[in-house]
């Protein structure tokens, strides 16, 4: 018997439209400027003297505090949450589109509420623990998975003074809070105890450790270039512009910045390396036996961590949230000198927020798109890949910059020559590719280009 | 700021991710519906009844794999420290990493050789 669809809309009633466009715009507003208003109040001077302000006893100073790092330590962590589940909207429109195909278009305009109607499924349905499963372990891994996840967003710097807590060991602590993720990963596999997720899990663990050590030496590069593991001392060891950015401003930075994406994106498990989960050999790798919403939570952070495997690749080369042409140190002295009113320091840090965000989501979307271009490895390449050629890359980039960071205490110039020789490259690269893609768009296309119906 | 006001936002950070964790897979627990039977409660194996256990036996390449990884990881915990002070330590600095460097591409170059890298079976 054929299931009868209700047919698609026509065009959407503008109810739904202003409600979804509503909802796009302000969730990134509302979280974004509550962090912009909680982070630097986050200070004991400063809460001091809003106690006193109030009138209240400084006894109170460190509840307010202790409470009001509850709140931003939520916020955080739904920040991450949402954004996760925008991600995979986003994702499914772009592979709709790259695949010749509508994608979700029926929650909200644009289908854009299908996160939602996702959570609220995943909520409705049964938690299932497999009958042989080692039932303690098969509920504790989604919980190492999320508190991986969670940790890094403590460190991440979202503007100009805008982090929770800026640590003098951040990269480092980037990187081993992360491994957590793949404990709760193994955790999952073994405690499944189900052929498949074995082997997803072993995989997973395997992909993961390989791909952490060209990822730690890349890293390298930047925070020898900065002279400092703080992750805001690297972003102000930059600059706003692009050959001011470590990734253009020493040769080895380049292929460094090209290793660690790589790195990330199979530490991610994101295609194409999405071996631990491969539908196609493996069901669902070790997620298999999960239901409900500990199978979401998983779900949950491998998004997610596209948000923060592009963050910290746009801390560590892109120039994280410095603005063109003003430099960070000028804001300081003019904030210190107390000559900047208090109404553009907000702004300020309003900006450099909006310039970080907007770096982090154009490489989500790179993210998106190379899963939705390129094959899936097998095993024994993505193996060889992170061994015999990312290894030896991330070593070569590492002993180069040694010298070059050398070489730049005795001729600083070189750095400027680098920086603007490749940012000269980059935009002629750019400019061929736009030119290509408009030609490839007018050879199906014609003359008229349409492009609403994208 | 102290070591304990810089590193306890981490401490609370842990708790919230815990605790919203919990508290959403509580709440699937109370509203999905429970009804269990054997046949959900058996491991997937495509359909057939599962032959044997799922604790089996798999590649020593993968125990390669996490020695290899130890021996690089260890190397990059030793590396940290030195590439912040890259600029103090001067020539003097640079050589003896450089040094440090070389012994371990030699390893690498040993262990590719010996074909620990080679993950097909054979």
């Amino acid at each position: 018997m054929p299931v009868n669809y209700s047919p698609p809309p026509k065009s959407t009633p503008k109810v739904i439209v202003a409600v979804t466009l509503a909802a796009a715009a302000g969730i990134p507003f509302l979280f974004l400027g509550l962090v912009l208003l909680l982070t630097p109040v986050l200070k004991p001077a400063t809460i001091d003297g809003l106690l006193s302000n109030a009138g209240i006893d400084p006894s109170w100073r460190t509840p307010a505090y202790v409470a009001a790092l509850f709140v931003l330590a939520l916020l955080m962590m739904n920040y991450g949450a949402i954004f996760s589940g925008v991600i995979t909207w986003w994702e499914r429109r772009v592979a709709g589109r790259i695949q010749s195909r509508i994608g979700p278009n029926r929650a909200g305009f644009g289908g854009f509420f299908i996160f939602i109607a996702d959570a609220v499924k995943m909520l409705l349905k049964e938690d299932l623990v497999p009958a042989d499963a080692d039932a303690l372990l098969f509920r504790a891994a989604p919980y190492f998975v999320v508190t991986g996840f969670a940790l890094t967003f403590v460190v991440l710097p979202f503007g100009h003074s805008l982090v929770v807590t800026d640590l003098n060991v951040g990269v480092f602590y980037v990187t081993s809070v992360t491994a957590l993720v793949v404990v709760g990963i193994l955790i999952s596999g073994w405690a499944s105890n189900s052929k498949w997720a074995l082997f997803g899990g072993v995989r997973a663990a395997a992909q993961v450790i390989s791909y952490e050590i060209p990822a730690g030496v890349s890293i390298f590069v930047p925070i020898a270039m900065a002279g400092t593991l703080s992750m805001q001392g690297i972003i102000r060891a930059q600059g706003g512009l692009p050959w001011e950015w470590f990734v253009f401003r020493n040769p080895a930075a380049l292929i460094a910045f090209f290793v660690l994406f790589t790195s990330q994106l199979a530490e991610a498990n994101r295609t194409p390396f999405d071996l631990p989960e491969a539908e196609s050999e493996l069901v669902a790798g070790y997620l298999s036996e999960y239901s409900g919403f500990r199978f979401a939570l998983f779900f949950l952070v491998e998004w997610g961590n596209i948000w923060v495997l592009s963050a910290i690749v746009t801390t560590l080369f892109l120039g994280g949230w410095q603005i063109p042409f003003v430099s960070a140190e000028y804001i300081d002295g003019l904030r210190g000198a107390g000559v900047l009113p208090s109404l553009a320091w907000w702004g300020w840090n309003a900006v450099s927020m909006a310039v970080f965000t907007a770096k982090t989501i154009a490489l989500c979307n790179l993210v998106i798109w190379l899963r939705w271009t390129l094959p899936r490895v097998r095993v024994d390449q993505m193996m060889g890949l992170c061994w015999k050629y990312l290894v030896p890359a991330a070593f070569a980039c590492f002993v180069f910059t040694l010298f070059w960071e050398l070489a730049v205490s005795v001729a600083p110039r070189i750095e400027l020559v680098s920086g603007v020789g490749f940012t000269v490259i980059a935009v002629v690269l750019a400019v061929l590719f736009a030119r290509r893609v408009h030609q490839n768009i007018q050879a199906v296309q014609g003359e008229k280009i349409d492009l609403s119906n994208w | 700021m102290t070591p304990l006001q810089t590193y306890f936002p981490l401490a609370i950070a842990f708790i919230v991710a815990g605790a919203l964790a919990a508290l959403l897979v509580g709440a699937a627990a109370l509203l999905g519906p429970r009804r269990p039977s054997a046949v959900k409660a058996a491991p997937f194996e495509c359909g057939s009844d599962p032959i044997g256990s799922a604790r089996e036996r798999f590649g020593v390449k993968f125990y390669m794999v996490a020695l290899l990884f130890i021996v690089f990881d260890v190397e990059a915990v030793f590396v940290y420290p030195w590439a912040v002070l890259l600029r103090d330590l001067g020539w003097s600095g640079y050589i003896a990493m450089a040094f440090f460097a070389f012994t371990l591409v030699i390893g690498l170059a040993y262990v590719w050789k010996k074909g620990a890298l080679e993950m097909e079976t054979d």
